[in-house]
């Protein structure tokens, strides 16, 4: 089982309606966010191309905060998903550090916090919140191994791409173009 | 052109723009725990080469030093951490992969050594010491008794420490300035020659200050190879590492890292030195003193640098 998420950017207007069910899902504290909105501007006036990406943690297969982490308490589950175990966390931004898409914060609790991929939801066979809030259905999630998951569907015959490929991390948050 | 945006939340102040998590404290513990790697390595190394009597200064007066600096970069580190009551869980475990757990684990061992060395010569430093307590004076005889293996542990352990400075860095591939393998051994000669510095301030020998004084020209001048060395490969490495050199070349970090760390933390100091050994007379204290305040300010520039540097997507 190999959990992932395809982010279609021809789909996404950068409502940041994702932003706001992962907020009000996971009581994230004020001012912080797990997942959040990136607008790319490229070209030359009058030709510019905009598109809209909607970011979070990657749930790297070769996770550098995992690896760096000293008491284990960021960690890989069962599908891929990276957590964090509050009650191991030293608080040290170890991982923070490490991150090469700054996907991680200190919650003003003291641990370190992140996307979960909602894992509380996955569990009992739902989306994560951000998925099934999206007004353009631009966010498909499911299990890759699986060539009927949505998400193996939406990446089939489309081109994509990750973000930093050369972290060498190997992301599981596919673009589309 | 290229413009990058962020247009929802994320305005997370240690993460957004720039990540800036770690301050003060990690400058300040990698600066001492270099210290006091380089105080035992040379106390060690020269009790195991037989020169305990020449040498009092470094292999005595000088280990003080360690666990007073262990303790406050401890400390520092301590209070850097943000989930603090739960520090005690570095130790349930032993993580080879991490850099920062066998860090912990090297510093759980080598402060107590630090304290058992000092300890031992308690009795020669202060001239009617006395422990109290009988088990206290069995265990000062059974240590002196095997000091030139707990030397031999020491020196182990004092070079994992300071290299783990540097390698504690080296390990984040998301920060491309910190992520070169050299940092390691740089932030090792570095930390040497602090411990040096603070051995010849506290000599009062002549003949211990010069042999002191020699080898730390030669860790300076080592150093400086490995800084240029350091930069040669950010100048052939690719856009992050250009963009990481930029800092040091014209960016914001370029007066702080020339002027505090290079001029006056490392060629001021190296030329008193030489001076010193062809004959002129130099104050102990001032070469000591730069060596030290440019030990500290290498590990500032350092760790704030390098978290401004990242990948670019």
């Amino acid at each position: 089982m190999r959990y992932a998420m395809a982010v279609d950017t021809n789909k996404c207007v950068g409502c940041a309606d994702c932003v706001v069910a992962c907020q009000t899902e996971n009581l994230v504290p004020n001012g912080y966010c797990r997942d959040w909105i990136v607008e790319n501007v490229e070209g030359a006036y009058p030709s510019l191309d905009m598109k809209f990406q909607s970011e979070r943690c990657n749930h790297c297969e070769n996770a550098p905060c995992v690896r760096c982490c000293p008491t284990g308490a960021s960690h890989i589950v069962e599908g891929g998903i990276v957590l964090v175990t509050h009650d191991e966390c030293i608080g040290c931004g170890a991982c923070i550090e490490s991150c090469p898409y700054d996907a991680r914060y200190v919650h003003p609790e003291g641990y370190v916090d992140k996307c979960t991929f909602c894992i509380h939801r996955v569990d009992k066979g739902e989306n994560p919140a951000c998925v099934d809030v999206c007004p353009t259905y631009c966010l498909h999630f499911g299990d890759l191994d699986d060539p009927n998951s949505e998400v193996s569907k939406a990446m089939k015959d489309r081109s994509w791409y990750v973000l930093a490929p050369e972290a060498g991390t190997n992301p599981q948050i596919y673009f589309l173009r | 052109m290229k413009e990058e945006l962020i247009v929802s939340g994320k305005n997370i102040p240690e993460i957004y723009p720039v990540l800036h998590l770690w301050h003060w404290e990690i400058s300040l513990y990698l600066f001492l725990g270099g210290l006091a790697g380089g105080v035992l390595f040379f106390a060690a190394y020269f009790y195991i080469t037989g020169k305990e009597k020449q040498m009092q200064a470094t292999v005595k007066w000088a280990t003080l030093i360690a666990p007073l600096a262990l303790i406050i970069g401890l400390s520092s580190l301590l209070y850097d951490l943000h989930h603090k009551l739960y520090f005690w869980r570095l130790f349930t475990t032993v993580r080879i992969d991490s850099p920062m757990s066998w860090g912990a684990w090297t510093l759980l061992i080598i402060f107590p050594i630090s304290l058992i060395w000092v300890g031992s010569y308690m009795k020669e430093m202060f001239p009617g010491w006395d422990w109290k307590w009988k088990v206290l004076n069995w265990f000062e005889a059974l240590v002196i008794k095997y000091r030139l293996a707990l030397a031999w542990v020491m020196l182990f352990l004092s070079i994992i420490l300071a290299v783990y400075t540097g390698i504690l860095l080296s390990a984040f591939n998301a920060r491309p300035l910190w992520n070169v393998s050299i940092l390691g051994p740089l932030f090792l000669v570095s930390g040497f020659s602090t411990g040096l510095a603070s051995a010849m301030w506290i000599s009062n020998d002549k003949h211990e200050r010069k042999v002191l004084s020699t080898i730390d020209i030669f860790f300076i001048l080592t150093e400086l190879f490995f800084i240029i060395h350091l930069f040669m490969g950010f100048w052939a490495g690719t856009q992050v590492k250009l963009e990481a050199l930029r800092l040091f070349m014209g960016g914001q970090f370029t007066l702080d890292f020339w002027i505090f760390v290079v001029l006056l933390g490392l060629l001021f100091p190296v030329t008193l030195e030489i001076l010193e050994l062809i004959g002129y007379h130099v104050p102990k204290w001032i070469p000591a003193l730069f060596i030290l305040f440019g030990g500290l300010m290498f590990r500032f520039v350092m760790v704030d640098a390098g978290q401004i540097t990242r990948f670019l997507y």
